[in-house]
């Protein structure tokens, strides 16, 4: 990719986070990312996805997410080789810090699934830890249902809804 | 002799509770004033008319929203019915005038409720008498005068229904009293929530945030002054106080590493109980606002969470899934292991203690559908009143006679909106919003 499809790519990011989505990019964000910038949007350039160091890349080829059953915080086999993908990644390039981001689906109510999104993001910090990330370098937050992705009321949405992601910011520590 | 007493719905529902309880019937009964007994098997709305109020001076069109709204609310609990000014006989013209009983009991009105108002600058004065129709007398206590600023005209009609409502059910009034709720926009998938409060009947909505953090629960202090919710502010979800007066805001507990919501107050507001998680196990807590001193109240490795307390400030009630599933514990106020009192199938979450003391609300997950419930404290008695793809999140009225909560719809275009239902199931209604409403909470009534 060229600077300049870089720089389309980086102002496209910008743009999304000007014009909505303000709990992932609001002023929260940019204090608990500890890179906020002015008016505390937190940018992060996401890079090349062909670039085995961009954020891109983890998000896409190492994989950003992990899903779980109904109910469960357990992670599933395929969600640990995910994980250990995660943390080879985060350990080779040290100069990233990691949100991760616990959901749950729209069947519950919303403090049980808030707690449920916190036990799924918290079993996914401890994966990494174990396999080596420094926890210093780890946070967690639950959303509960309040940010399903996909928005059907039926199993097939429910599945990818319960998730947990691994959210980069540049910083080395949190 | 009974036939004539039949046209009195009071009569019916006393003898029927008579009957019941295998008391003979005495004669004094034609003499009871009208009585509604909320939770007994009410088989029609009393009928009772409510002329417009008189205008005694200045009142324009006060002295009419006036009536509407004490008709609204009257009529919105669903045991009364008004009887439209067309079929009345007779003109009220003078409030201390004298009353055409006959011509009231002639169109079978049980309650007749005449009204003034007069309004001089920014002042309005309200008076109000309900009349026992069949016996020809005012209602003990039920002639009343309301003085204020004309902005306050609602809360005054309010009150003229609350005292109406009282007088014939037994029970405390509900209708001046505010809601505090979370107002929605936007995509199922990019929500956008803020704080906004309103009348317990939708009117006079003011927002109390913006809608750049996720707010969730906002719940009432004691004495209304006060908002608890949980806000996404500061990036990560933290109980916060709000002073409803000044709007101020404050996070109350910032311990890195943990997320803090579904807090309430106690009893005497100088508390704030509510769930603590660290490391994906959440307990509850108890936080004292003057001293900022944090205790521990529970100490179990599944989700303890949704805590309220009686209203004797004694006890606790939340939910835990320590069995494998949600269910609801009550446990002392200064902590403990707690006893279940839910039993049935499915899991029982969002317990609130009414405020009467004397039933516990619920939110009930089973067989794919919700339902909103009451049980006694001890989870006998345990009543579905409610079912839907997704009901949750009971509050009580401050008569702990009524309760609202939130309705969701399915699919890809679900929304939000509140409801309410009486504590028998009756009177099922959605409250009307500006737009898609979610998580409820009361307020005590309003002094």
């Amino acid at each position: 990719m060229t600077l300049a499809a870089k720089s389309l790519l980086l102002i496209a990011v910008l743009g999304l986070a000007a014009c909505n989505n303000p709990d992932r990019y609001g002023a929260g964000a940019g204090g608990a990312g500890g890179a906020g910038g002015a008016g505390g949007i937190d940018t992060t350039g996401l890079g090349d996805p062909s670039n085995p160091t961009s954020i891109a890349y983890f998000n896409q080829t190492v994989g950003d997410r992990v899903l779980f059953a109904v109910d469960q915080a357990t992670i599933s086999p395929e969600g640990r080789a995910v994980l250990a993908g995660q943390a080879q990644w985060l350990m080779t390039n040290t100069g990233y810090a990691a949100i991760i981001e616990g959901h749950a689906d729209e069947q519950g109510t919303r403090e049980y699934n808030l707690n449920l999104g916190a036990k799924r993001a918290a079993a996914v910090q401890n994966f990494l830890i174990s396999q080596g990330v420094p926890a210093g370098r780890l946070r967690t937050i639950s959303y509960g249902k309040e940010r399903p992705l996909e928005v059907c009321s039926e199993e097939a949405c429910y599945a990818k809804n319960r998730r947990a992601v691994t959210v980069l910011s540049a910083g080395a520590g949190v | 002799m009974l036939r004539p007493m039949m046209k009195s719905l009071a009569v019916v529902v006393a003898l029927a509770l008579a009957l019941t309880l295998g008391m003979a019937t005495a004669p004094v009964l034609a003499q009871e004033p009208p009585r509604i007994v909320i939770g007994s098997a009410v088989i029609e709305p009393m009928p009772i008319a409510v002329p417009t109020f008189i205008d005694e001076g200045g009142a324009g069109d006060y002295a009419r929203e006036i009536s509407r709204v004490v008709i609204s609310d009257l009529e919105g609990t669903g045991f009364f019915r008004n009887i439209g000014e067309e079929a009345h006989i007779s003109k009220v013209t003078s409030f201390d005038g004298g009353v055409a009983f006959e011509d009231w009991k002639a169109i079978n009105a049980q309650v007749l409720v005449t009204g003034a108002v007069s309004v001089a600058g920014d002042r309005i004065t309200v008076k109000f008498r309900a009349y026992d129709v069949f016996n020809g007398n005012t209602m003990e206590g039920a002639a009343l005068q309301f003085a204020g600023t004309t902005d306050g005209w609602r809360r005054m009609a309010h009150k003229v229904a609350d005292v109406i409502y009282s007088k014939i059910t037994g029970e405390g009034g509900y209708f001046d009293s505010r809601v505090v709720f979370v107002s929605e926009s936007g995509p199922k998938n990019a929500r956008l929530k803020r704080l906004a409060v309103m009348d317990y009947d939708g009117a006079n909505v003011a927002y109390l945030t913006d809608s750049n953090s996720i707010v969730l629960a906002p719940r009432f202090s004691p004495a209304g002054d006060r908002i608890v919710y949980t806000s996404f502010e500061t990036g990560f979800p933290r109980i916060t106080l709000m002073d409803v007066a000044s709007l101020d805001r404050r996070a109350l507990e910032e311990q890195p590493g943990t997320m803090t919501f579904a807090p309430r107050f106690s009893p005497d507001g100088r508390t704030v109980v509510f769930s603590l998680e660290r490391g994906g196990n959440s307990d509850i807590y108890l936080l004292d606002l003057g001293s900022g001193a944090l205790s521990q109240l529970t100490n179990s490795p599944s989700i303890e969470t949704a805590p309220s307390f009686s209203p004797d400030g004694s006890q606790i009630v939340f939910e835990s899934d320590r069995s494998g599933a949600q269910q609801i514990y009550v446990m002392p106020a200064g902590g403990g292991e707690g006893t279940r009192i839910s039993g049935g199938e499915g899991r029982y979450g969002t317990p609130v203690w009414s405020p009467r003391g004397d039933y516990i609300a619920f939110t009930k997950q089973n067989a794919g559908r919700f339902h909103i419930g009451v049980m006694r404290t001890d989870g006998s008695e345990e009543r579905l009143l409610t079912a839907s793809f997704l009901d949750e999140g009971p509050t009580w009225a401050p008569n702990g006679r009524v309760l609202m909560f939130t309705r969701e719809t399915s699919g890809a275009g679900g929304q939000t909106s509140l409801w309410s239902v009486d504590i028998t199931g009756r009177n099922l209604k959605q409250i009307p919003t500006d737009g898609p409403a979610s998580d409820p909470a009361w307020s005590p009534l309003l002094p």
